[in-house]
């Protein structure tokens, strides 16, 4: 892995290596309980608690953070802003791994996961919105590997078969969104049939909306915040015009993350005032249910609108860990801390470390994975060899020491 | 802030009643904002 610092060649126990290995051991073993012993052998999961953090933070936050996919093509593609076509393969890539790794986790989670596919084949209850859902994520992650796959063709060198597949990027872009569209806002209507399990500030019939909405918010931050990774990362990956973009698609998606955050806002208070919840904002999950408007919902979107006045690109990457904490904490909210909040304490759900860990190795492996691919195939740069197919500005622009660097990292062109 | 309501009729009325005008600033309220992010999208470059 670390082929960019000859001294690391000599050691694998790198920091990194050991951390991983760790977590990969642990993984290995708890995952051999859970099949072995079932779901009662390493979680605190029961009748009343049926979905855990495996739900609340693989399921639920795995699929909003995964949003930037279709809100970045959708705006290069469906509404024409190619300035900010850059940034359209990390966010792919980001979602694509997201919904895979959401696959990969309701295995665990699921009690017979080999019947995973059995509401699409064989016995579907199309009355069911966890249906809907199930055959969005299903079309969905098949649309996000078709997206995907002309990095890995370009990598591969396979230019006939990538280029039968570039041409259907529009086509794939709208699915991508009608499916996002559907899905986002059906994991928020899961809970439209729990008034009573749900708390009353939480629980509003314009749940779907509110889920589908900040996950709008979600994945254009999770485009800056994970461009503000990757920069730190992987800069000797990025060839000039991603650079040159970067800027642009930080202040284009901060000013659409701050109209959005702020039509959440006050939708949020308007659900609130629709089923005239005002008296609960008194209570303990009043105050709770604050610290997410203001501190996670109102304040980003506030620093957002200041990077977008003071074009101070600093502020964006601080917004925009507040908006994916936000987010975070609004599914874990809905599907954990305020879910069964009538229970007593005895009867809450709290996972054990072996769900945590899970879900720990699972973002490890997403980790992984997204580093071998950003550092193999080209995604934070246009292979020279494909520039014509990805028009946008300032291409001539780069040097040719550039695109020989590009054609050193990336030899395997056995295909044509 | 918390009301006694005879009637589901009641309710509407001033839930509704509550959450329009909530919109109208709202949307007062959008308007400033888009005005204030946008206001020196020409005067600065970025830092």
């Amino acid at each position: 892995m670390n082929t960019q610092n000859p001294a690391a060649k000599n050691s694998l126990l790198t920091p990194f290596n050991v951390t991983v290995g760790i977590i990969f051991l642990l993984g290995a073993l708890i995952t051999f309980l859970r099949f072995t012993k079932g779901l009662a052998g390493v979680t605190n999961l029961s009748d009343n608690n049926p979905w855990g953090v495996w739900i609340s933070f693989d399921l639920m936050c795995g699929v909003a953070l995964a949003a930037g996919g279709y809100t970045t093509s959708a705006a290069c593609y469906v509404f024409g802003l190619k300035r900010y076509h850059s940034a359209v393969r990390p966010a792919i890539l980001t979602a694509f791994l997201g919904y895979a790794l959401v696959v990969f986790a309701l295995h665990y989670d699921v009690g017979r996961p080999w019947r995973l596919p059995y509401p699409i084949f064989v016995q579907s209850g199309t009355t069911s919105v966890l249906f809907e859902v199930g055959l969005c994520v299903f079309l969905y992650l098949i649309t996000l590997f078709v997206e995907w796959t002309p990095a890995a063709l370009e990598w591969l060198g396979f230019r006939k078969y990538r280029n039968i597949i570039v041409k259907g990027t529009l086509a794939l872009t709208i699915f991508g969104v009608v499916l996002s569209t559907m899905h986002q806002s059906s994991l928020g209507a899961l809970y439209l049939i729990a008034p009573s399990k749900l708390h009353p500030l939480w629980y509003s019939s314009y749940i779907p909306l509110f889920f589908f909405i900040s996950s709008i918010a979600a994945g254009l931050s999770m485009v800056i915040f994970e461009g503000t990774l990757s920069h730190h990362f992987l800069h000797h990956k990025m060839d000039r015009t991603y650079q040159s973009e970067h800027n642009e698609v930080v202040l284009g998606f901060s000013k659409g993350a701050a109209m959005v955050l702020a039509c959440y806002f006050l939708l949020k208070l308007v659900g609130v005032a629709l089923d005239n919840k005002w008296h609960y904002l008194l209570t303990g999950y009043g105050a709770w249910f604050l610290v997410e408007l203001l501190g996670f919902v109102a304040l980003p979107c506030f620093l957002y609108a200041i990077t977008v006045r003071e074009k101070n690109l600093k502020l964006a990457k601080y917004a925009s860990i507040l908006t994916v904490l936000g987010i975070v904490l609004n599914r874990f909210n809905v599907s954990w801390f305020a879910f069964n909040w009538q229970l007593p304490a005895a009867d809450r759900y709290f996972p054990s470390w072996m769900e945590i860990a899970i879900s720990i190795y699972i973002v490890t492996i997403g980790v992984l994975f997204f580093r071998f691919i950003s550092t193999k195939m080209p995604i934070f740069y246009e292979h020279p060899e494909y520039r014509e197919h990805a028009p946008h500005e300032g291409e001539e622009e780069e040097g040719p020491e550039f695109t020989e660097h590009k054609l050193h990292k990336h030899p395997q062109t056995f295909g044509h | 802030m918390e009301n006694q309501f005879y009637t589901l009729h009641d309710f509407l009325v001033y839930t509704k009643g509550a959450a329009y005008y909530l919109m109208g600033l709202s949307v007062l309220g959008i308007l400033g904002f888009w005005l204030y992010i946008t206001g020196r999208d020409e005067e600065k470059d970025i830092q």
